[in-house]
């Protein structure tokens, strides 16, 4: 049945506001970045200004964000390898023999507040030195990657029928073999769901690299950090580094849209 | 193929043969490939996780501060005793984590069910109207805490530009002592009503369209159908929602963090039990008392947690 004229009415108007209230705070962000900080000021040239490239020079120049976007790059893209590598057999084995218990652990960290894995971690790390390299970042970042993958995997294996495998298995298969050469390959899509979300995840984590980070190694969240002094804040530059933080990942996210909704959502359903 | 093709001559017992021409070790590892597969990414956990929780357990029974190279003693329950009777930092820490994850989910919820229905159906333009819900879901929390910083801005934000235009005055917001905790809820609830949404969304498409049907043809108006049919059957998914949101509320230290700095602000207007753990922990170093907060800031969650689990068993039958 189609809905009504006034509903349909009713429904248009409310979504101008829901899709205004959420795009303008990110419009006026990046409209910002374009304003030198005269103009932020004189709020008379709210809507109409002359856009400048400074705060971007600033910002991708003195700031030396580049080196921070690789940081970011580098520190998602490792982290979420590793937690695919060890994250995607072991939701397989969970799934396939309702390993319950283990699967419960590995979803537990899903729920233990960060800061009380960082504060051993910075007792362990600091000892061996190890603090402010990127291995213990990429580990720390897997805290986060890992029980995700496993929480996402194991949805979608759980979703492929078994019969699959066991057609393999007559055809001469052996076991690990079903799983490398039907199951795999057939549980694609699942794996880019989980990884999107984990490189997401990483990019935009905050926590870990504030204190597991040094001054080579820090990323993009914790580089926002640089446009904030005690007495005056660069609010064109700090603008300018929001969107460079925010822009490539929500341009990713909206390449890859089907796999982000379908990985925030994993086992939504399932009641 | 071959193999199913031609009719078995051999008995079903004998193995089939091409693992005979497998290595030993294939043989094993197929034998075992339950723990094989688990052990690496359970070994990960053991080691980087419980390991550390532990420890953190550990480490709130002991006087350790100042450098972790420096010597601490067991002091037993000490901690626990001094953190409990804290009604300058702890109590209004854990009061200010209560509300704030009470108010956020309160709104996210409602805002949530209300926009999902308006997706529910489709409709031109439908694609757009989702990229915008994903956009804020996505983006880095502590930019988007930026960005609510300069809108939010006294002198200079965009805020109180609005409200003079509709003749009211200038507001505080971020920097007023009242006004800090209810100004970061609302950052919070516009970053992730989205999820609220999405999640809602998948739950609303997967329900069959014929108990909505019969209540239709049974005359019951759209009220009545959304309050009788549609919130019963979708409320498993809302407690899934409540959850996950719920989990992440309680730890949420991004926003809070990038618009007010260490501590939740000057007056710890929005220093949370996260917050303050962390401040503990990595400002004042004083890791056994903050050891203990985080112990007891994980069992509230794994008490709210079971609470809501308990009461999602109740409602399924």
């Amino acid at each position: 049945m189609k809905p009504s004229k006034p509903y349909r009415v009713f429904r248009n108007s409310a979504l101008v506001v829901v899709v205004f209230a959420l795009m303008a705070p990110l419009l006026w962000m990046v409209a910002a970045s374009f304003k030198t900080n005269v103009d932020i000021y004189d709020t008379a040239k709210a809507f109409v200004f002359s856009p400048s490239l400074k705060n971007y020079e600033t910002v991708l120049q003195q700031a030396n964000y580049l080196q921070f976007i690789g940081n970011s790059l580098w520190v998602a893209f490792a982290a979420t390898t590793l937690s695919l590598v060890l994250g995607v057999p072991a939701a397989y084995s969970m799934s396939r023999f309702t390993m319950q218990k283990s699967a419960l652990v590995v979803l537990m960290a899903r729920v233990i507040p960060g800061v009380s894995l960082l504060v051993p971690w910075y007792y362990v790390f600091s000892n061996l030195k190890m603090v402010g390299g990127f291995s213990v970042l990429i580990l720390s970042h897997m805290f986060v990657s890992l029980p995700l993958i496993v929480y996402i995997m194991m949805g979608y294996f759980d979703g492929l029928p078994a019969e699959l495998e066991e057609a393999a298995l007559v055809d001469g298969l052996t076991h690990i073999g079903a799983f490398r050469r039907i199951t795999l390959p057939l549980s694609l899509p699942g794996v880019a769901t989980a990884g999107i979300l984990s490189f997401i995840f990483s990019w935009n984590n905050f926590m870990f690299a504030l204190v597991l980070s040094g001054s080579d190694t820090k990323t993009l969240p914790v580089a926002i950090f640089d446009f904030v002094g005690y007495a005056s804040i660069d609010w064109g530059g700090l603008m300018a580094a929001a969107t460079v933080v925010t822009l490539p990942i929500m341009l990713i996210a909206l390449f890859v849209q089907k796999y982000v909704v379908s990985g925030l959502t994993a086992g939504a359903t399932k009641g | 193929m071959s193999a199913v093709l031609t009719p078995r001559t051999d008995s079903p017992e004998a193995p089939p043969t091409s693992l005979d021409t497998t290595s030993a070790w294939s043989r094993w590892a197929n034998d075992y490939r339950k723990w094989l597969f688990a052990a690496p990414a359970m070994a990960f956990v053991a080691v980087l996780i419980i390991f550390p929780v532990a420890w953190t357990g550990y480490l709130s029974l002991t006087d350790a501060e100042g450098s972790v190279r420096a010597e601490s003693e067991f002091i037993g329950f000490q901690n626990y005793l001094d953190v409990l009777t804290d009604t300058d930092r702890f109590w209004p820490a854990v009061w200010r984590t209560v509300l704030f994850t009470g108010v956020v989910l309160f709104f996210e919820v409602i805002l949530g069910m209300a926009i999902a229905l308006l997706l529910w159906r489709p409709f031109r333009g439908e694609k757009w109207v989702r990229v915008a819900i994903l956009l804020p879901l996505v983006a880095t929390p502590v930019a988007v805490g930026m960005m609510w910083r300069l809108i939010f801005d006294p002198t200079i934000g965009m805020a109180n530009q609005l409200l003079a235009w509709v003749g009211i005055g200038p507001q505080p917001w971020l920097a007023g002592q009242h006004s800090a905790l209810p100004t970061t809820m609302f950052i919070d609830i516009w970053q992730w009503t989205p999820m609220v949404v999405l999640i809602l969304l998948a739950g609303l498409t997967s329900l069959s369209d014929e108990p909505q049907e019969a209540a239709r043809i049974d005359g019951a108006s759209s009220w009545q159908r959304f309050r009788h049919v549609t919130l019963p059957l979708l409320m498993p998914t809302v407690i899934v929602a409540i959850l996950l949101r719920g989990i992440d509320a309680l730890k949420t230290f991004d926003i809070l963090y990038a618009t007010k700095g260490r501590g939740g602000g000057s007056f710890h207007e929005v220093e949370t039990l996260n917050v303050y753990a962390y401040g503990l922990s990595f400002d004042y170093n004083d890791y056994g008392v903050s050891s203990t907060v985080l112990i007891i800031f994980f069992l509230i969650i794994i008490g709210v947690m079971w609470a809501l689990t308990y009461r999602k068993k109740g409602l399924g039958r």
